[in-house]
Protein backbone atom coordinates (compact mmCIF):
# COMPACT_ATOMS: atom_id res chain seq x y z
CA UNK A 1 0.00 0.00 0.00
CA UNK A 2 1.75 3.22 -1.01
CA UNK A 3 1.67 6.18 0.81
CA UNK A 4 1.86 8.11 -2.14
CA UNK A 5 -0.58 10.49 -2.87
CA UNK A 6 -1.99 9.16 -6.36
CA UNK A 7 -0.57 11.53 -9.37
CA UNK A 8 -1.30 11.93 -12.87
CA UNK A 9 -4.25 12.08 -14.39
CA UNK A 10 -6.28 8.45 -12.30
CA UNK A 11 -5.99 9.05 -8.51
CA UNK A 12 -7.02 6.60 -6.42
CA UNK A 13 -5.08 3.80 -8.42
CA UNK A 14 -2.76 2.92 -5.43
CA UNK A 15 -4.28 4.81 -2.59
CA UNK A 16 -5.40 3.05 0.45
CA UNK A 17 -6.63 -0.70 -0.59
CA UNK A 18 -10.56 -1.51 0.39
CA UNK A 19 -9.43 -5.41 0.82
CA UNK A 20 -11.97 -7.60 -0.63
CA UNK A 21 -11.47 -10.38 -3.06
CA UNK A 22 -9.93 -13.27 -0.34
CA UNK A 23 -13.40 -13.74 0.62
CA UNK A 24 -16.23 -16.61 -0.85
CA UNK A 25 -16.14 -19.92 -0.94
CA UNK A 26 -13.06 -21.90 -0.16
CA UNK A 27 -13.33 -24.20 -3.28
CA UNK A 28 -13.50 -21.60 -6.49
CA UNK A 29 -13.40 -21.89 -10.24
CA UNK A 30 -10.31 -20.18 -11.55
CA UNK A 31 -11.09 -16.45 -12.50
CA UNK A 32 -9.78 -14.41 -15.00
CA UNK A 33 -9.38 -11.09 -14.19
CA UNK A 34 -7.66 -8.15 -15.60
CA UNK A 35 -5.90 -5.55 -13.22
CA UNK A 36 -6.53 -3.61 -11.43
CA UNK A 37 -6.94 -5.99 -8.64
CA UNK A 38 -7.08 -4.07 -5.50
CA UNK A 39 -9.93 -1.19 -5.60
CA UNK A 40 -10.33 1.59 -3.64
CA UNK A 41 -13.19 3.32 -3.26
CA UNK A 42 -11.50 6.93 -4.08
CA UNK A 43 -12.74 7.91 -7.45
CA UNK A 44 -11.33 11.51 -9.17
CA UNK A 45 -15.12 13.05 -8.44
CA UNK A 46 -14.79 12.15 -4.64
CA UNK A 47 -11.90 13.35 -3.96
CA UNK A 48 -13.14 16.10 -5.45
CA UNK A 49 -15.87 16.88 -4.16
CA UNK A 50 -14.72 16.09 -0.63
CA UNK A 51 -12.12 19.16 -1.17
CA UNK A 52 -14.83 21.13 -2.24
CA UNK A 53 -16.62 20.13 1.02
CA UNK A 54 -13.50 20.87 3.66
CA UNK A 55 -13.59 24.49 1.77
CA UNK A 56 -17.00 25.56 2.67
CA UNK A 57 -15.91 26.14 6.50
CA UNK A 58 -13.37 28.55 5.02
CA UNK A 59 -16.03 30.33 2.39
CA UNK A 60 -18.23 30.23 5.30
CA UNK A 61 -15.67 32.42 7.72
CA UNK A 62 -14.02 34.20 4.66
CA UNK A 63 -18.11 35.62 4.22
CA UNK A 64 -18.17 36.66 7.74
CA UNK A 65 -15.29 38.60 7.41
CA UNK A 66 -15.97 39.94 4.00
CA UNK A 67 -19.63 40.20 3.89
CA UNK A 68 -21.40 39.85 0.90
CA UNK A 69 -18.72 40.78 -1.44
CA UNK A 70 -16.54 38.06 -0.67
CA UNK A 71 -19.49 35.60 -1.66
CA UNK A 72 -19.91 37.33 -5.02
CA UNK A 73 -16.37 37.39 -5.90
CA UNK A 74 -16.20 33.46 -4.98
CA UNK A 75 -19.45 32.47 -6.71
CA UNK A 76 -18.25 34.63 -10.06
CA UNK A 77 -15.34 32.83 -10.02
CA UNK A 78 -16.53 29.64 -10.07
CA UNK A 79 -19.23 31.00 -12.49
CA UNK A 80 -16.29 31.68 -14.59
CA UNK A 81 -14.38 28.28 -14.48
CA UNK A 82 -17.46 26.01 -14.70
CA UNK A 83 -19.21 27.77 -17.58
CA UNK A 84 -15.37 27.69 -19.62
CA UNK A 85 -15.43 24.01 -18.63
CA UNK A 86 -18.56 23.20 -19.81
CA UNK A 87 -18.79 25.30 -22.80
CA UNK A 88 -14.83 24.22 -24.34
CA UNK A 89 -14.02 21.23 -22.38
CA UNK A 90 -15.32 17.30 -22.96
CA UNK A 91 -18.67 16.61 -21.92
CA UNK A 92 -19.08 15.42 -18.55
CA UNK A 93 -16.50 16.88 -16.83
CA UNK A 94 -18.15 19.20 -15.06
CA UNK A 95 -19.34 16.56 -13.10
CA UNK A 96 -15.78 15.53 -11.43
CA UNK A 97 -15.78 18.79 -9.43
CA UNK A 98 -12.42 20.14 -10.28
CA UNK A 99 -13.60 23.46 -12.65
CA UNK A 100 -15.68 23.75 -8.99
CA UNK A 101 -12.41 23.40 -6.80
CA UNK A 102 -10.40 25.39 -9.56
CA UNK A 103 -13.01 28.56 -9.39
CA UNK A 104 -13.36 28.07 -5.28
CA UNK A 105 -9.63 28.30 -4.68
CA UNK A 106 -9.39 31.01 -7.12
CA UNK A 107 -11.84 33.07 -5.70
CA UNK A 108 -10.90 32.95 -2.40
CA UNK A 109 -6.83 33.72 -3.40
CA UNK A 110 -9.02 37.33 -4.42
CA UNK A 111 -9.34 40.58 -2.96
CA UNK A 112 -13.09 41.01 -1.30
CA UNK A 113 -13.74 44.33 -3.13
CA UNK A 114 -13.15 43.21 -6.55
CA UNK A 115 -15.56 43.28 -9.47
CA UNK A 116 -17.37 40.21 -10.18
CA UNK A 117 -16.52 40.69 -13.57
CA UNK A 118 -12.95 40.52 -12.93
CA UNK A 119 -13.28 37.06 -10.32
CA UNK A 120 -15.40 36.02 -13.98
CA UNK A 121 -12.81 36.63 -16.49
CA UNK A 122 -10.17 35.09 -13.88
CA UNK A 123 -12.02 31.96 -13.12
CA UNK A 124 -12.20 31.55 -17.42
CA UNK A 125 -8.41 31.96 -18.12
CA UNK A 126 -7.82 29.91 -15.77
CA UNK A 127 -9.53 26.95 -16.85
CA UNK A 128 -9.13 27.71 -20.83
CA UNK A 129 -5.75 28.59 -20.40
CA UNK A 130 -4.39 26.74 -17.57
CA UNK A 131 -6.32 23.80 -17.91
CA UNK A 132 -8.28 23.14 -21.49
CA UNK A 133 -5.14 24.14 -23.83
CA UNK A 134 -3.31 21.02 -22.01
CA UNK A 135 -6.09 18.90 -23.13
CA UNK A 136 -8.29 18.62 -19.51
CA UNK A 137 -7.75 17.72 -16.18
CA UNK A 138 -4.52 15.92 -15.78
CA UNK A 139 -2.34 16.93 -17.96
CA UNK A 140 -2.08 20.47 -17.25
CA UNK A 141 1.38 21.85 -15.99
CA UNK A 142 0.23 24.65 -13.72
CA UNK A 143 -2.40 25.23 -11.12
CA UNK A 144 -5.09 26.48 -13.25
CA UNK A 145 -7.09 28.71 -10.13
CA UNK A 146 -3.00 30.00 -9.42
CA UNK A 147 -2.71 30.90 -13.68
CA UNK A 148 -5.97 32.93 -13.53
CA UNK A 149 -4.72 34.66 -10.40
CA UNK A 150 -1.49 35.68 -12.03
CA UNK A 151 -3.41 36.53 -15.08
CA UNK A 152 -5.58 39.03 -13.13
CA UNK A 153 -2.37 40.17 -11.22
CA UNK A 154 -0.67 41.26 -14.59
CA UNK A 155 -3.88 42.25 -15.78
CA UNK A 156 -5.56 44.23 -13.11
CA UNK A 157 -2.77 45.34 -10.56
CA UNK A 158 -4.90 47.99 -9.23
CA UNK A 159 -7.83 46.34 -8.08
CA UNK A 160 -6.13 43.22 -6.95
CA UNK A 161 -3.96 45.03 -4.84
CA UNK A 162 -6.97 47.23 -2.65
CA UNK A 163 -7.66 45.32 0.44
CA UNK A 164 -10.86 46.23 1.92
CA UNK A 165 -11.51 45.61 6.00
CA UNK A 166 -13.12 42.72 7.60
CA UNK A 167 -15.80 42.86 9.30
CA UNK A 168 -15.81 44.74 12.70
CA UNK A 169 -12.71 46.36 11.85
CA UNK A 170 -12.91 50.36 12.94
CA UNK A 171 -13.56 52.42 10.30
CA UNK A 172 -11.66 55.81 10.54
CA UNK A 173 -14.31 57.95 10.43
CA UNK A 174 -16.08 56.40 13.52
CA UNK A 175 -17.85 53.47 14.39
CA UNK A 176 -16.94 49.88 12.99
CA UNK A 177 -17.39 47.71 9.37
CA UNK A 178 -20.99 46.65 9.32
CA UNK A 179 -21.04 43.16 7.78
CA UNK A 180 -23.19 43.70 5.09
CA UNK A 181 -21.36 46.62 3.77
CA UNK A 182 -20.25 46.12 0.22
CA UNK A 183 -16.30 46.27 0.31
CA UNK A 184 -15.75 47.72 -3.07
CA UNK A 185 -16.80 47.62 -6.99
CA UNK A 186 -18.29 44.66 -7.08
CA UNK A 187 -20.68 45.81 -9.58
CA UNK A 188 -18.35 47.39 -11.44
CA UNK A 189 -18.29 46.89 -15.28
CA UNK A 190 -15.75 46.64 -17.74
CA UNK A 191 -14.09 49.77 -19.46
CA UNK A 192 -16.91 52.14 -17.86
CA UNK A 193 -13.79 53.06 -15.41
CA UNK A 194 -16.57 53.93 -12.60
CA UNK A 195 -14.90 54.86 -9.55
CA UNK A 196 -15.88 53.75 -6.19
CA UNK A 197 -15.39 54.63 -2.80
CA UNK A 198 -14.15 51.88 -0.45
CA UNK A 199 -12.56 51.57 2.94
CA UNK A 200 -9.03 49.50 2.88
CA UNK A 201 -6.55 48.85 4.82
CA UNK A 202 -2.94 47.03 4.73
CA UNK A 203 -2.74 43.57 4.94
CA UNK A 204 0.34 42.25 6.99
CA UNK A 205 2.59 41.34 5.08
CA UNK A 206 2.13 44.44 3.42
CA UNK A 207 2.61 46.65 7.07
CA UNK A 208 5.35 44.44 7.66
CA UNK A 209 7.44 45.35 3.92
CA UNK A 210 6.75 49.27 3.75
CA UNK A 211 6.59 49.74 7.55
CA UNK A 212 8.08 47.32 9.33
CA UNK A 213 5.09 46.85 11.70
CA UNK A 214 4.41 43.61 12.71
CA UNK A 215 0.66 41.88 13.55
CA UNK A 216 -0.39 40.03 16.08
CA UNK A 217 -0.28 36.27 15.23
CA UNK A 218 -3.39 35.44 17.08
CA UNK A 219 -5.34 37.67 14.80
CA UNK A 220 -3.62 36.16 11.70
CA UNK A 221 -4.19 32.42 13.57
CA UNK A 222 -7.87 33.72 13.42
CA UNK A 223 -8.39 35.31 10.14
CA UNK A 224 -9.59 38.99 11.56
CA UNK A 225 -7.59 41.16 9.42
CA UNK A 226 -7.19 42.58 6.14
CA UNK A 227 -6.33 40.37 2.82
CA UNK A 228 -7.57 38.55 0.17
CA UNK A 229 -10.88 36.46 1.33
CA UNK A 230 -9.53 33.21 2.01
CA UNK A 231 -6.01 33.40 3.11
CA UNK A 232 -7.84 35.30 6.38
CA UNK A 233 -8.61 32.38 8.70
CA UNK A 234 -5.43 29.80 9.09
CA UNK A 235 -7.11 27.56 11.43
CA UNK A 236 -10.01 26.55 9.47
CA UNK A 237 -7.69 25.76 6.09
CA UNK A 238 -5.55 23.35 8.90
CA UNK A 239 -8.30 21.71 10.11
CA UNK A 240 -9.49 21.33 6.07
CA UNK A 241 -5.73 19.98 5.19
CA UNK A 242 -5.61 17.65 8.30
CA UNK A 243 -8.78 15.98 7.36
CA UNK A 244 -7.87 15.77 3.79
CA UNK A 245 -4.18 14.30 4.63
CA UNK A 246 -5.66 11.92 6.67
CA UNK A 247 -8.07 10.40 3.51
CA UNK A 248 -4.65 10.76 1.54
CA UNK A 249 -6.15 13.07 -0.55
CA UNK A 250 -2.91 15.28 -0.36
CA UNK A 251 0.56 14.28 0.13
CA UNK A 252 1.12 15.70 3.52
CA UNK A 253 4.99 15.84 3.02
CA UNK A 254 4.23 18.97 0.61
CA UNK A 255 2.66 21.45 3.06
CA UNK A 256 4.80 19.72 5.98
CA UNK A 257 8.09 20.83 3.57
CA UNK A 258 6.73 24.30 2.80
CA UNK A 259 6.48 25.19 6.56
CA UNK A 260 9.39 23.66 7.47
CA UNK A 261 11.57 25.37 5.01
CA UNK A 262 9.41 28.95 5.55
CA UNK A 263 10.07 28.05 9.44
CA UNK A 264 13.86 27.15 9.60
CA UNK A 265 14.64 29.84 6.60
CA UNK A 266 12.72 32.42 8.14
CA UNK A 267 14.04 31.80 12.15
CA UNK A 268 17.35 32.11 10.78
CA UNK A 269 17.21 35.32 8.75
CA UNK A 270 15.45 36.44 11.84
CA UNK A 271 18.46 35.49 14.23
CA UNK A 272 20.39 37.42 12.21
CA UNK A 273 18.34 40.71 11.75
CA UNK A 274 15.63 40.82 13.57
CA UNK A 275 14.41 44.31 12.96
CA UNK A 276 14.10 43.73 9.21
CA UNK A 277 12.91 40.61 9.39
CA UNK A 278 9.73 39.13 10.94
CA UNK A 279 10.43 35.52 12.42
CA UNK A 280 8.85 32.18 11.55
CA UNK A 281 5.41 32.50 13.34
CA UNK A 282 4.53 35.81 11.35
CA UNK A 283 5.78 34.26 8.33
CA UNK A 284 3.58 30.69 8.28
CA UNK A 285 0.62 32.09 9.61
CA UNK A 286 0.35 35.50 7.37
CA UNK A 287 -0.46 36.02 4.06
CA UNK A 288 -1.59 33.00 1.48
CA UNK A 289 0.97 30.39 3.22
CA UNK A 290 -1.80 28.36 4.50
CA UNK A 291 -4.17 27.93 1.66
CA UNK A 292 -1.61 27.82 -0.98
CA UNK A 293 0.46 25.15 1.26
CA UNK A 294 -2.22 22.92 2.01
CA UNK A 295 -4.82 23.33 -1.37
CA UNK A 296 -2.95 24.54 -4.18
CA UNK A 297 0.63 22.90 -4.20
CA UNK A 298 -0.87 19.93 -2.94
CA UNK A 299 -2.69 19.71 -6.53
CA UNK A 300 -2.33 15.84 -7.39
CA UNK A 301 -1.94 17.11 -11.34
CA UNK A 302 0.79 19.80 -10.81
CA UNK A 303 2.62 18.71 -7.95
CA UNK A 304 5.51 15.61 -8.17
CA UNK A 305 4.83 12.11 -8.25
CA UNK A 306 7.39 10.97 -6.17
CA UNK A 307 7.78 11.11 -2.36
CA UNK A 308 11.57 12.53 -3.23
CA UNK A 309 10.55 14.80 -5.21
CA UNK A 310 7.60 16.04 -3.58
CA UNK A 311 10.11 16.73 -0.62
CA UNK A 312 12.08 18.92 -2.97
CA UNK A 313 8.92 20.47 -4.29
CA UNK A 314 7.77 21.44 -1.27
CA UNK A 315 11.03 23.07 0.09
CA UNK A 316 11.30 25.31 -3.26
CA UNK A 317 8.14 26.71 -2.55
CA UNK A 318 9.08 27.61 1.22
CA UNK A 319 12.07 28.75 -0.01
CA UNK A 320 10.76 30.91 -2.86
CA UNK A 321 8.64 32.24 -0.82
CA UNK A 322 11.11 33.35 1.76
CA UNK A 323 12.76 34.74 -1.17
CA UNK A 324 10.34 37.01 -2.47
CA UNK A 325 8.48 37.99 0.89
CA UNK A 326 11.90 39.40 2.15
CA UNK A 327 13.89 40.80 -0.68
CA UNK A 328 11.39 40.50 -3.23
CA UNK A 329 9.65 43.67 -4.55
CA UNK A 330 6.12 41.88 -4.06
CA UNK A 331 5.35 41.70 0.15
CA UNK A 332 3.51 38.10 -0.81
CA UNK A 333 5.11 35.60 -3.41
CA UNK A 334 3.20 32.36 -2.43
CA UNK A 335 1.15 32.13 -5.67
CA UNK A 336 4.46 33.33 -7.77
CA UNK A 337 6.72 30.68 -6.23
CA UNK A 338 4.04 27.54 -6.43
CA UNK A 339 3.98 28.44 -10.10
CA UNK A 340 7.34 28.85 -10.31
CA UNK A 341 8.12 24.71 -8.28
CA UNK A 342 4.77 24.14 -10.69
CA UNK A 343 7.24 24.75 -13.76
CA UNK A 344 9.87 22.75 -12.24
CA UNK A 345 8.03 19.52 -11.79
CA UNK A 346 8.22 17.81 -15.07
CA UNK A 347 12.20 18.17 -14.60
CA UNK A 348 11.67 16.67 -10.47
CA UNK A 349 9.67 14.24 -11.83
CA UNK A 350 12.49 13.17 -14.21
CA UNK A 351 15.41 13.51 -11.60
CA UNK A 352 13.50 11.63 -9.14
CA UNK A 353 12.38 8.72 -10.86
CA UNK A 354 12.68 5.46 -9.26
CA UNK A 355 14.99 3.01 -11.20
CA UNK A 356 13.47 0.21 -12.65
CA UNK A 357 13.35 -2.91 -10.44
CA UNK A 358 16.46 -5.39 -11.44
CA UNK A 359 17.90 -2.93 -13.27
CA UNK A 360 21.23 -1.29 -12.38
CA UNK A 361 21.98 1.55 -10.35
CA UNK A 362 21.39 4.35 -12.66
CA UNK A 363 18.09 3.91 -15.03
CA UNK A 364 18.68 4.78 -18.33
CA UNK A 365 16.59 7.07 -19.69
CA UNK A 366 15.60 5.77 -23.13
CA UNK A 367 17.02 8.62 -25.58
CA UNK B 1 31.12 40.78 -4.67
CA UNK B 2 27.96 42.14 -3.77
CA UNK B 3 27.48 44.22 -6.68
CA UNK B 4 28.39 41.53 -9.17
CA UNK B 5 26.39 39.22 -7.71
CA UNK B 6 23.23 41.11 -8.20
CA UNK B 7 24.23 41.81 -11.92
CA UNK B 8 24.06 37.70 -11.71
CA UNK B 9 20.70 37.32 -10.10
CA UNK B 10 18.96 40.21 -12.06
CA UNK B 11 20.37 38.76 -15.95
CA UNK B 12 19.48 35.34 -14.58
CA UNK B 13 15.92 35.74 -12.83
CA UNK B 14 14.54 38.99 -12.78
CA UNK B 15 15.29 40.39 -16.22
CA UNK B 16 15.44 36.95 -17.58
CA UNK B 17 16.19 37.06 -21.37
CA UNK B 18 13.84 35.33 -22.66
CA UNK B 19 10.86 35.29 -19.97
CA UNK B 20 11.06 38.77 -19.20
CA UNK B 21 13.11 40.89 -22.01
CA UNK B 22 11.90 38.52 -24.65
CA UNK B 23 14.54 38.35 -26.60
CA UNK B 24 16.19 34.97 -27.50
CA UNK B 25 13.04 33.52 -28.60
CA UNK B 26 14.08 31.61 -31.90
CA UNK B 27 15.81 29.45 -29.43
CA UNK B 28 13.62 28.79 -27.02
CA UNK B 29 10.76 27.76 -29.05
CA UNK B 30 12.99 25.70 -31.35
CA UNK B 31 15.57 23.87 -29.32
CA UNK B 32 13.12 22.87 -26.22
CA UNK B 33 11.80 19.73 -27.56
CA UNK B 34 14.08 17.42 -25.22
CA UNK B 35 15.88 18.16 -21.84
CA UNK B 36 19.17 17.45 -23.59
CA UNK B 37 19.08 19.29 -26.25
CA UNK B 38 17.73 22.35 -24.67
CA UNK B 39 21.15 22.22 -22.13
CA UNK B 40 23.76 21.87 -24.81
CA UNK B 41 21.68 24.78 -26.54
CA UNK B 42 22.16 26.36 -23.35
CA UNK B 43 25.71 26.20 -23.30
CA UNK B 44 26.54 26.91 -26.37
CA UNK B 45 24.57 30.36 -25.56
CA UNK B 46 26.45 30.36 -22.58
CA UNK B 47 29.88 30.29 -24.45
CA UNK B 48 28.92 32.77 -27.17
CA UNK B 49 27.45 35.20 -24.38
CA UNK B 50 30.76 35.19 -22.45
CA UNK B 51 33.17 35.32 -25.54
CA UNK B 52 30.40 38.31 -26.73
CA UNK B 53 31.04 40.56 -23.48
CA UNK B 54 34.61 39.85 -23.32
CA UNK B 55 34.86 40.90 -26.96
CA UNK B 56 32.46 43.97 -26.58
CA UNK B 57 34.23 45.26 -23.74
CA UNK B 58 37.38 45.08 -25.50
CA UNK B 59 36.24 47.09 -28.93
CA UNK B 60 34.37 49.87 -26.00
CA UNK B 61 37.72 50.56 -24.21
CA UNK B 62 39.87 50.29 -27.52
CA UNK B 63 38.32 50.53 -30.88
CA UNK B 64 34.86 52.39 -30.42
CA UNK B 65 36.23 55.24 -28.41
CA UNK B 66 37.51 56.39 -31.87
CA UNK B 67 34.94 55.22 -34.09
CA UNK B 68 31.40 54.86 -31.86
CA UNK B 69 29.13 55.39 -35.33
CA UNK B 70 31.02 51.57 -35.94
CA UNK B 71 29.03 49.89 -33.00
CA UNK B 72 26.40 47.99 -33.92
CA UNK B 73 28.26 47.05 -36.72
CA UNK B 74 31.38 46.41 -35.18
CA UNK B 75 29.31 44.18 -32.84
CA UNK B 76 27.42 42.11 -35.28
CA UNK B 77 30.43 41.30 -37.24
CA UNK B 78 32.63 40.23 -34.84
CA UNK B 79 29.81 38.21 -33.06
CA UNK B 80 28.79 36.79 -36.47
CA UNK B 81 32.77 35.46 -37.55
CA UNK B 82 33.03 34.13 -33.46
CA UNK B 83 30.08 31.94 -33.76
CA UNK B 84 31.49 30.68 -36.87
CA UNK B 85 34.23 29.59 -35.20
CA UNK B 86 32.60 27.98 -32.51
CA UNK B 87 30.10 25.83 -35.24
CA UNK B 88 33.59 25.07 -36.80
CA UNK B 89 35.08 23.67 -33.77
CA UNK B 90 31.56 22.05 -32.49
CA UNK B 91 31.58 20.10 -36.30
CA UNK B 92 35.01 18.82 -35.81
CA UNK B 93 35.05 17.93 -32.22
CA UNK B 94 31.32 16.31 -31.71
CA UNK B 95 29.58 15.79 -34.91
CA UNK B 96 26.59 14.73 -33.04
CA UNK B 97 25.66 17.65 -31.32
CA UNK B 98 26.34 19.31 -34.41
CA UNK B 99 23.59 17.35 -35.76
CA UNK B 100 21.59 17.78 -33.26
CA UNK B 101 21.89 21.29 -32.83
CA UNK B 102 21.38 21.51 -36.33
CA UNK B 103 20.37 24.78 -38.12
CA UNK B 104 19.98 26.57 -34.60
CA UNK B 105 23.73 27.06 -34.13
CA UNK B 106 24.23 29.52 -37.23
CA UNK B 107 20.95 31.58 -35.58
CA UNK B 108 22.89 32.09 -32.55
CA UNK B 109 24.39 34.76 -34.61
CA UNK B 110 21.58 36.43 -35.44
CA UNK B 111 20.01 36.00 -32.08
CA UNK B 112 19.12 39.19 -30.31
CA UNK B 113 19.96 38.09 -27.26
CA UNK B 114 23.56 37.90 -27.81
CA UNK B 115 23.52 41.60 -29.67
CA UNK B 116 20.93 43.02 -26.65
CA UNK B 117 23.76 41.48 -24.32
CA UNK B 118 26.75 43.51 -26.39
CA UNK B 119 24.79 46.64 -26.19
CA UNK B 120 22.97 46.47 -22.53
CA UNK B 121 26.54 45.95 -21.14
CA UNK B 122 27.37 49.07 -23.16
CA UNK B 123 24.55 51.25 -22.17
CA UNK B 124 25.04 50.37 -18.78
CA UNK B 125 28.88 51.19 -18.43
CA UNK B 126 29.56 47.47 -17.29
CA UNK B 127 33.81 47.05 -16.87
CA UNK B 128 34.70 43.61 -18.13
CA UNK B 129 34.36 41.70 -14.68
CA UNK B 130 31.01 43.13 -14.42
CA UNK B 131 30.41 42.20 -18.07
CA UNK B 132 31.39 38.30 -17.98
CA UNK B 133 28.90 38.20 -14.36
CA UNK B 134 26.62 39.71 -16.58
CA UNK B 135 26.98 37.01 -19.38
CA UNK B 136 27.07 34.27 -17.41
CA UNK B 137 23.97 35.27 -15.64
CA UNK B 138 22.20 36.21 -18.74
CA UNK B 139 23.47 32.52 -20.20
CA UNK B 140 22.26 30.96 -17.15
CA UNK B 141 19.09 32.17 -17.54
CA UNK B 142 18.79 31.33 -21.13
CA UNK B 143 19.57 27.60 -20.04
CA UNK B 144 17.21 27.91 -16.70
CA UNK B 145 14.43 28.83 -19.74
CA UNK B 146 14.95 26.66 -22.05
CA UNK B 147 15.41 23.27 -19.54
CA UNK B 148 11.97 24.76 -17.87
CA UNK B 149 9.99 24.83 -21.49
CA UNK B 150 11.88 21.69 -22.47
CA UNK B 151 11.03 19.29 -19.71
CA UNK B 152 7.34 20.88 -19.93
CA UNK B 153 7.25 20.03 -23.30
CA UNK B 154 8.67 16.25 -23.10
CA UNK B 155 5.85 15.85 -20.41
CA UNK B 156 2.75 17.80 -22.64
CA UNK B 157 3.91 15.10 -25.18
CA UNK B 158 1.82 12.29 -24.14
CA UNK B 159 -1.03 15.02 -23.17
CA UNK B 160 -4.11 15.33 -25.58
CA UNK B 161 -3.72 18.72 -26.64
CA UNK B 162 -6.99 19.77 -28.44
CA UNK B 163 -6.06 20.65 -32.27
CA UNK B 164 -5.56 24.57 -31.75
CA UNK B 165 -3.06 24.26 -29.84
CA UNK B 166 -0.91 21.41 -30.86
CA UNK B 167 3.09 21.87 -31.09
CA UNK B 168 3.65 25.30 -31.22
CA UNK B 169 0.28 27.15 -30.11
CA UNK B 170 1.14 25.08 -26.88
CA UNK B 171 4.44 26.13 -26.76
CA UNK B 172 3.21 29.74 -26.59
CA UNK B 173 0.86 29.40 -23.99
CA UNK B 174 3.57 27.41 -21.57
CA UNK B 175 5.65 30.54 -22.63
CA UNK B 176 3.13 33.11 -21.69
CA UNK B 177 2.53 30.92 -17.99
CA UNK B 178 5.93 31.01 -17.34
CA UNK B 179 6.23 34.59 -18.23
CA UNK B 180 3.56 35.39 -16.01
CA UNK B 181 5.45 33.21 -12.99
CA UNK B 182 8.39 34.74 -13.49
CA UNK B 183 6.78 38.31 -12.94
CA UNK B 184 7.55 36.85 -9.08
CA UNK B 185 10.56 37.52 -9.12
CA UNK B 186 10.32 41.11 -10.24
CA UNK B 187 12.47 43.77 -8.11
CA UNK B 188 14.28 41.07 -6.25
CA UNK B 189 17.22 42.15 -4.39
CA UNK B 190 16.91 45.96 -5.69
CA UNK B 191 14.05 47.38 -4.11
Amino acid sequence: MSAAGPGGTGPGGAGSAGGDGGSGRAERRLELVASPHLKAPDSTPRIMWTVVVTLVPVVVAAAWNFGPSALLVIGFATLGAMVTERWLGPGGALRDGSAAITGLLLGLTLPAGLPVWMAFAGGAVGIGFGKLIFGGLGQNVFNPALLGRAFLQAAFPAAMTTWPLPTGAELPGGGVMAWSTLRGGTFALPLLGSRVDAVTGPTPLGLMKFESVGTEVSDLFMGTISGSIGETSALLILVGGAYLALKNYLNWRIPVSVFAAVAILSSAIHAVSPAAFPGAPFMLFSGGLMLGAIYMATDMVTSPVTNVGAWIYGAGIGALVVLIRFWGGLPEGVMYAILLMNALVPFINRATQPRVFGTGKVAEASP
Amino acid sequence: MGELMLIFVSAMLVNNFTLVLFLGLCPFMGVSAKVGTALRMGGANIFVLTITSMVASFLNEYVLVYAPYLRLISFIVVIASLVQIVEMTIKKLSPALFRELGIFLPLITTNCAILGLAIFQTNRGYGFVEGLFFAVGAGAGLTLALVLMASIREQTELADVPAVARNMGLVLIVAGSLSLAFMGFAGLFTS
